[in-house]
């Protein structure tokens, strides 16, 4: 089971029934929009405050998730599911309509794979059938949380991210057919003393490169083992300093593909800056684009990186400097897994 | 402080910031600067003409004119912040659009229009002023300052 210092190898190897997945208006505009279920023109979706349309977006991205898999609400023995706003209240409120035993997470933008890497050690160790888990994020409710009105007129820096608008859900089970997953690698918290809450690819490179690295030495294997390593949301300015990072280290992560849900997920020419990031970032990518891409055969083993920078508006005002954590999760298409 | 925080890191901190800053696309300083003199110039100068425009029209003088002119560029703020158009001129102005007064228009109201979702009381009365108020605050303090000193050299300096 464990692997190394901190690598947890499934041997059951959970599969991943089905995932929901659901985008904003601005992601409808992105790269990606073939790969949602459901997308919203709108930041309101109907609803009178945005930490509600938050909310929807995860209840949204769970029923579908269910419902793609063949199962009744009823059937989903756990579900484990974080945001970002205080409390996770938008998850713990749709957890409230779906009724399922229910365990909310707080790991900022890694929510995603933390979810996951949870789910996979629950039906691993014969804890449930079925378990449901995702993350998400809403544009306005973030930015109100962490930054600015969204209407103030503030000039953001070139290093600054984008949140996503976005849910994603994946559904596990212990049986069945569809994608596996195989191993997970839990992160340190790492800080390297940044402290521009403008800048979260640059702090939470590091703490990418290290789950990455540590992963590679637990499971012994090399980089090429995987089609494909995507983190989370570090950006196009994270993603290039992570590259000098592996460079630095000696870790030949040119021989796979490397790659950033944050950088994939806009068009070039929309105004995101770095990127995208957000809880939903990674959840929405690799539920949706990866996955879909996994059951064409496109890929077929893919290590899914998510990074989160673990800040409050609180610790930044008291001049904290920005802790950054990051999880990985391994998903290899049916078949393709070694034994 | 800052230095004294810089002291407290440890190698391989400071050692990976130096890196990171290499990487970091800076703020394109001299193009905001250009940009913000445009904008705010042209923002002053249609509060110019707004203050011309009671003076000709209306029975206001120089002195006067000077309110309604500042409630008039605020409520224009207001509705370019309504309608979400304010937040895109500001990130292309930067200071050009923060500094007037319909920056600081544009703090009050886009506050006021965000939390209207936890009521008027606890919502829109409790945070409109979250990020203007410390602009008052300061400003009220520092005029007082100035003030005192002022009457200080009039009335017993004897100027």
């Amino acid at each position: 089971m464990l692997a190394g210092h901190r690598t947890w190898e499934f041997d059951r190897k959970p599969v991943i029934l089905a995932a929901g997945t659901v985008g904003g208006p601005f992601e409808a505009a992105g790269m990606l929009s073939d790969d949602f279920d459901i997308l919203h023109e709108d930041l309101w979706i109907g609803q009178d405050s945005y930490e509600k349309a938050h909310r929807l977006l995860f209840e949204e991205a769970c029923t579908k998730a269910i419902e793609k898999g063949g199962l009744q609400k009823e059937q989903v023995q756990f579900i484990l599911g974080g945001d970002l706003i205080n409390q996770i209240t938008p998850t713990s409120l749709a957890c409230r309509t779906i009724g399922a035993p229910y365990l909310g997470l707080f790991g900022a933008c890694s929510t995603s794979m933390e979810g996951l890497a949870l789910a996979a050690m629950i039906i691993n160790g014969q804890g449930a059938k079925y378990v449901l888990t995702g993350a998400s994020s809403h544009n306005a409710a973030v930015e109100k949380q962490f930054r600015y009105p969204t209407e103030y007129g503030g000039q953001k820096p070139p290093t600054s991210q984008w949140t996503i608008t976005g849910a994603g859900a994946a559904l596990l089970s212990s049986e069945g057919s569809g994608p596996r997953v195989t191993s997970a690698t839990i992160g340190r918290v790492i800080d390297l003393g940044l402290t521009d809450p403008f800048n979260m690819g640059g702090a939470m490179a590091p703490a990418a490169v290290d789950t990455i690295e540590a992963h590679l030495t637990d499971r012994n294997i090399d980089p090429s083992y995987y089609d494909l390593i995507v983190t989370g949301d570090l950006g196009e300015i994270g993603h290039n300093i992570s590259l000098d990072l592996f460079e630095k280290n000696n870790t030949p992560i040119q021989n796979t593909e490397y790659k950033d849900c944050g950088v994939m997920i806009y068009r070039k020419g929309q105004p995101v800056f770095s990127g995208g990031s957000g809880a939903g970032c990674s959840a929405v990518v690799a539920y949706g684009h990866l996955l879909n891409q996994m059951q064409k055969g496109e890929i077929k083993r893919m290590l899914v990186v998510a990074t989160g920078a673990l800040l409050s508006p609180l610790t930044y005002q008291q001049k904290e400097s920005i802790p950054c954590i990051a999880h990985a999760v391994s998903i290899e298409a049916e078949g393709e897994e070694s034994a | 402080m800052a230095n004294n925080k810089k002291k407290n890191q440890s190698s391989a901190q400071q050692e990976y910031q130096a890196l990171q800053k290499k990487r970091e696309t800076k703020r394109p300083v001299l193009q905001n600067c250009i940009k913000a003199f445009l904008i705010g110039g042209l923002i002053c100068a249609v509060g110019q003409a707004v203050q011309y425009f009671f003076i000709y029209f209306f029975n206001f003088t120089e002195q006067t004119a000077g309110n309604p002119t500042a409630g008039t560029m605020i409520f224009i703020a207001m509705l370019l912040t309504g309608f979400g158009v304010y937040d895109r001129i500001a990130q292309f102005a930067g200071a050009g659009s923060a500094v007037p007064l319909t920056g600081f228009g544009n703090a009050v109201i886009s506050a006021a229009i965000e939390h209207r979702t936890e009521g008027f009381v606890l919502g829109v009365g409790g945070n409109m002023f979250k990020l203007a108020g410390s602009v008052i605050l300061f400003g009220v303090f520092s005029a007082f300052i100035v003030a005192t000193i002022k009457t200080l050299l009039t009335q017993w300096g004897g100027f």
